[in-house]
């Protein structure tokens, strides 16, 4: 919804840091990985670990529903005008790497709508190892994976697993029954990623999400600085 | 004028949202009416001599120096279905964000600030084509070609239609989207009340359902 207030130009085009009116925009982080591997949910925990002290909206980005946007809101983690669902044609890492077009107009109207933000998510669609944010789009990008998955992700690599700012390998919890091998996982993971931090998750319990909601902080901390 | 421009423009890789809207072909791959590629031949040749005409005559009379606000308000008054105004607004917005950042013009940012949610898509087409040195009948060309272009992807995906079978659809229909272009063209340099106002009921009423639906892989 737009409040009726006029700026003095245009929007920005894509990254600018500012928006029209000169206010340091908010820091966008996007979320992606292969589908089932915890996107959502770890979206979730992170609004209800961190929205008491920061201003956060999502952007969801689904494949052919709003089927994520409606378990945020079902699971009121945030008020429902602080999330918006992005339509992607069959194609989710288009829309957030090749034309991120519509997920840029979605984070403006939020800000617009709900703002200031100190923080926005967007989230990807469930989809493939090669899928990942455009820089136009956000500010640092999380890869999310899990145990059950197999393995051998971190191993086989791809530009998730082996640019992602963050990766985040989900459902430690499952190891034992998928005869996943974690201290591998890990081993894997560093000779993909080499300096790149790798945090090892379950979101069973509530405070599963810490680790990757301290990153997020020190993400907004520089970001703010 | 580069003629190079055109290419840059009409690339389906041009980010400018289109990937997301299958231009009314999804409701009619569900209801059975393209269920191949002679069907999705009839369902672009329909597309293209009735919205897409009056698309490309919008364009194109935004290239030739028409008043965009005069334009986009014609627009509305030819698009009766509010929930494919909506997507004309919203691929407008998207449009002017990838004109802006590619051929920037006063008359771009004029509109972006007239119209902050959107104009109609075809008239920031037009004027995106006017930034970039091209000419009307080049917008008309590009709005008539995306017109079934849109379509013919999409019902590659939805169908798992052979691609070559669909881009050859579009190579027959070379010569009739040269034929609209001109037509669109021709009346754009006869002023905004000559401009037509082709319409195909079926798009209109099925793009109401679509909007509607709750599962659906394309925004439009």
């Amino acid at each position: 919804m737009h409040l009726g207030h006029t700026h003095d130009g245009p929007a920005a085009v894509s990254a600018d840091a500012t928006r029209p009116d000169g206010t340091r925009r908010a820091l966008r982080i996007g979320l992606g990985g292969p589908v089932g591997s915890g996107k959502t949910a770890t979206v979730a925990a992170l609004c209800r670990e961190l929205r008491d002290r920061i201003s956060i909206a999502v952007v969801t980005n689904d494949i052919y529903t709003q089927e994520d946007a409606a378990f945020l809101l079902r699971n009121a983690v945030l008020p429902p005008e602080r999330i918006q669902a992005v339509e992607t044609g069959a194609c989710p890492h288009t829309a957030i790497r090749d034309d991120i077009s519509a997920n840029l107009e979605a984070v403006e109207d939020l800000e617009d709508a709900v703002g200031p933000l100190d923080l926005i998510l967007v989230e990807s669609g469930g989809d493939n190892l090669t899928a990942t944010f455009s820089k136009g789009l956000v500010d640092a990008q999380v890869f999310v994976i899990d145990v059950a998955g197999g393995d051998d992700i971190p191993r086989k690599g791809g530009p998730g697993v082996t640019t992602a700012d963050l990766l985040v390998i989900n459902k430690t919890d499952l190891a034992p029954y998928v005869g996943s091998d974690l201290q591998r996982m890990a081993r894997d993971a560093k000779e993909q990623r080499g300096e790149l931090p790798v945090l090892f998750t379950s979101l069973t319990s509530a405070e599963g999400v810490g680790p990757v909601a301290d990153w997020v902080r020190a993400q907004l901390a520089a970001w703010t600085a | 004028m580069s003629r190079a421009a055109l290419l840059v423009l009409a690339d389906g890789r041009f980010p400018a949202g289109g990937h997301a809207h299958s231009g009314g072909a999804e409701p009619a791959v569900t209801q059975g009416r393209i269920r191949n590629a002679d069907d999705l031949a009839a369902f672009c040749r329909g597309r293209l001599h009735t919205a897409g005409l009056t698309a490309a005559a919008l364009a194109a009379a935004a290239a030739h120096g028409l008043d965009p606000l005069a334009l986009d308000e014609a627009a509305d008054a030819r698009t009766p279905s509010p929930a494919l105004r909506a997507t004309a607004r919203k691929l407008g917005r998207q449009m002017m964000r990838a004109a802006r950042a590619t051929w920037p013009s006063p008359e771009l940012d004029a509109l972006a600030t007239a119209r902050p949610r959107g104009a109609h898509q075809p008239v920031v087409l037009g004027l995106t084509a006017r930034a970039a040195g091209l000419k009307s009948e080049d917008a008309a060309h590009w709005v008539a070609y995306e017109t079934v272009s849109g379509p013919a992807t999409a019902v590659v995906r939805l169908l798992s239609l052979d691609p070559f079978h669909a881009t050859a659809v579009l190579a027959r229909l070379a010569p009739e989207l040269d034929d609209v272009a001109a037509q669109a063209a021709e009346a754009a340099r006869r002023g905004i009340d000559a401009l037509p106002a082709a319409s195909a009921p079926l798009l209109d009423i099925t793009a109401e359902a679509h909007a509607a639906w709750p599962v659906r892989l394309f925004a439009s």
